[in-house]
């Protein structure tokens, strides 16, 4: 509270706001009539979820054989729908985690919505792995437990399971990180409804009974730093993890060491992508431009070019080692990544992910909402084809010419990876109608010294000061 | 099952004021029964002189547990229970056994922390607490005082230190 913040940088709540109007603000979208805008979307994305359901089932039904996935791309659309989700689930808990040890206040405006989605894309991911094992029911195969045959425990020395367990404790960690904090708020949904009404009693069961006493807060702020200590080397282990499911083993353009680092700012780079398109539509139609603010879109354009600069790097640093390397196999592998039969993903790629998001250099591009979107769209889908160039060209030309084979994805893993967006759509329509999307008492707390009128009277307060002569703000 | 209580409900409408009053109040030798925020309010568990957490050591002690029981599982697994020759390397991996040791230590630390406070603060879905001011979960603060055993001396005492605190509504309540 008693902190100084520089009046000019920008306000993280602007219109005037009261701790009233962001509670009215916040709860009025979980209240009144379903709007056919949601509801449509609902159903469609249900539908799509529908028909995902239908391709694991005909997948379950008919085995493997019915993916394009064969012997020699044994990887294929798969796993890399599988990174591409589990990448996206990066960003949530990046915000809340990393950027609360940080102290950057404008987490408080998008954390809630980005933890959300981080939860929603793990659910996606896990479904992945789990269906590529063919004989699905006999998937809890994957965990050491005692059993009749031996007892055969699973190899501990395997990075496939360590993906097991990293994917599973993000999964709940993310989620106690998640409802933790939403105990609050829905305390704060509950107290807008009429005691005794099913809308109390739903929400009462929600927050857990919570009524704000000054030991709880104590506690829970508490809990959440230490959430947050403990979920920033989570989150940068877990995609540390998923790049050793292919650093470890001997396929040229896997074998690498730059793996890590440069799959982990891949995942924060995509994550921040979906969060920015997700959150570009809610906020508008939620009407929420108060709270999400373009300092907010900026600040995550800022992150999109810092990161994407990272991954850019990466694929330069390995293009050079390639050749430095002087191993044949190794070089051969990249020639055939750029210029070989799937060249336009390669090039997909590079252009999404390395080349576009230079763009935001230029503060006019940072802080214009239909460029961002477009750069969003575009960052998803070079994010996607950076994982099928890195699973599908390093695997087609393998060792052995004899077993050279081309890819092609069949109408089963188009389905499944369609449903799954419908899933993750359905599951994030369910919480922006239901749940606070902003995370209340965090904004609240923040509304003094980061809200405009916060601003507005610490300029007032400095502009004596001769560093804040010739400051001019409109807020 | 719960007795009722007779409260004395001080209202306030800010932070700043909030924390000062309950210093105020304190230093004048009068007991807080509790304050309800809708926003944690930095400053205020000094004010109150809440015996800090301890969460943080539980959350330590809840790791260092998975910690141990991760390595001491995988270690009797791969070199007493069933130890598998891979091209002769030794049977205890340490290195390769870092990554699942620390996802364990997270969840162990990650769920016996949050189960714990939900323990400690005594919450749980289908909970449901008195409500001393369905405001203080929007934009107002309360301070409450227990009545029971006090006269009416001591209930003018407390309002006229509320009042000239700044709280702006001080009402008595039974719950």
């Amino acid at each position: 509270m008693s902190h100084f913040e520089s009046p000019i940088r920008e306000p993280l709540i602007t219109g005037n706001k009261t701790w009233k109007d962001i509670t009215n603000d916040i709860v009025v979208n979980t209240t009144g009539d379903i709007k056919p805008l949601w509801l449509i979307s609902v159903l469609i994305s249900a539908a799509v979820a529908a028909f995902g359901v239908f391709c694991i089932g005909w997948e379950v039904c008919y085995g493997i054989g019915t993916w394009g996935a064969n012997k020699t791309v044994g990887w294929a659309w798969d796993i890399t729908n599988f990174v591409w989700w589990i990448g996206i689930g990066h960003a949530g808990t990046l915000i809340s985690a990393i950027l609360l040890l940080f102290r950057q206040k404008w987490r408080t405006g998008v954390n809630r919505a980005a933890e959300a989605m981080t939860i929603f894309a793990v659910v996606c991911a896990g479904l992945f792995p789990v269906f590529h094992m063919g004989r699905v029911w006999d998937a809890f195969f994957i965990f050491p437990y005692p059993n009749t045959r031996g007892p055969l425990w699973a190899n501990f020395d395997s990075p496939l399971l360590w993906d097991v367990f990293a994917i599973s404790t993000y999964f709940s960690v993310s989620l106690l990180f998640w409802y933790t904090g939403l105990v609050p708020d829905f305390g704060t949904i509950r107290d807008q409804a009429k005691p005794g009404t099913t809308r109390w009693k739903i929400y009462n069961v929600l927050s857990f009974g919570w009524v704000g006493e000054a030991k709880h807060w104590e506690r829970w702020e508490s809990l959440s730093l230490i959430l947050a200590g403990l979920s920033t080397p989570l989150v940068l282990s877990v995609h540390t993890i998923v790049s050793f499911d292919f650093a470890t083993s001997v396929v040229p353009g896997w074998h690498t060491t730059i793996l890590p680092p440069y799959f982990v700012a891949g995942a924060i780079f995509s994550g921040f992508a979906m969060v920015l398109t997700l959150m570009l539509v809610a906020r508008k139609v939620m009407k929420l431009e108060d709270y999400i603010t373009i300092a907010h879109v900026e600040s995550m354009n800022k992150i999109l070019l810092l990161t994407g600069s990272m991954v850019g790097t990466a694929y330069l640093t390995e293009l050079f080692v390639a050749w430095y390397s002087g191993s044949i196999y190794e070089q051969y592998a990249f020639a055939n990544r750029a210029l070989g039969p799937l060249w336009w993903s390669y090039w997909i790629m590079m252009s999404c992910n390395l080349i576009f998001p230079q763009f935001f250099w230029f503060k006019k591009l940072r802080r214009h909402i239909g460029f961002t979107f477009f750069i969003s769209i575009v960052v998803n889908i070079g994010m996607w084809f950076e994982r099928f160039v890195i699973i599908v060209t390093s695997l087609y030309r393998d060792y052995l010419p004899s077993s050279w084979i081309d890819y092609r994805p069949t109408w089963v893993e188009v389905g499944l990876f369609v449903g799954t967006g419908g899933i993750f759509m359905t599951l994030f329509l369910l919480f922006c109608r239901f749940f606070p999307v902003v995370a209340i008492a965090e904004v609240k707390s923040i509304l003094k010294i980061s809200g405009n009128q916060g601003k507005k009277q610490q300029l007032e307060e400095v502009k004596e000061q001769k560093v804040y002569e010739n400051v001019e703000i409109n807020y | 099952m719960s007795t009722t209580k007779n409260l004395l409900v001080g209202i306030f409408d800010d932070d700043h004021t909030l924390i000062h009053a309950v210093e105020h109040i304190r230093h004048d030798g009068y007991k807080i029964g509790d304050v309800f925020t809708p926003f944690p309010v930095h400053g205020l568990e000094h004010a109150l002189d809440l015996r800090p957490t301890k969460l943080h050591t539980a959350g330590f002690m809840f790791g260092a547990t998975g910690t141990t029981f991760a390595l001491s599982f995988i270690t009797w697994i791969s070199t007493i229970n069933y130890p598998v020759n891979i091209g002769g390397k030794p049977h205890f991996s340490l290195p390769a056994w870092i990554p699942i040791t620390f996802e364990m230590t997270v969840l162990f630390a990650a769920w016996g922390m949050t189960l714990s406070f939900y323990y400690l603060c005594k919450l749980w879905p289908g909970k449901v607490n008195k409500i001393v001011d369905p405001r203080t979960t929007d934009h107002l603060f309360a301070m409450t005082f227990d009545l029971d055993g006090k006269d009416e001396a001591y209930i003018d005492k407390v309002s006229g230190l509320l009042k000239s605190n700044g709280a702006i509504e001080i009402y008595k309540k039974e719950l």
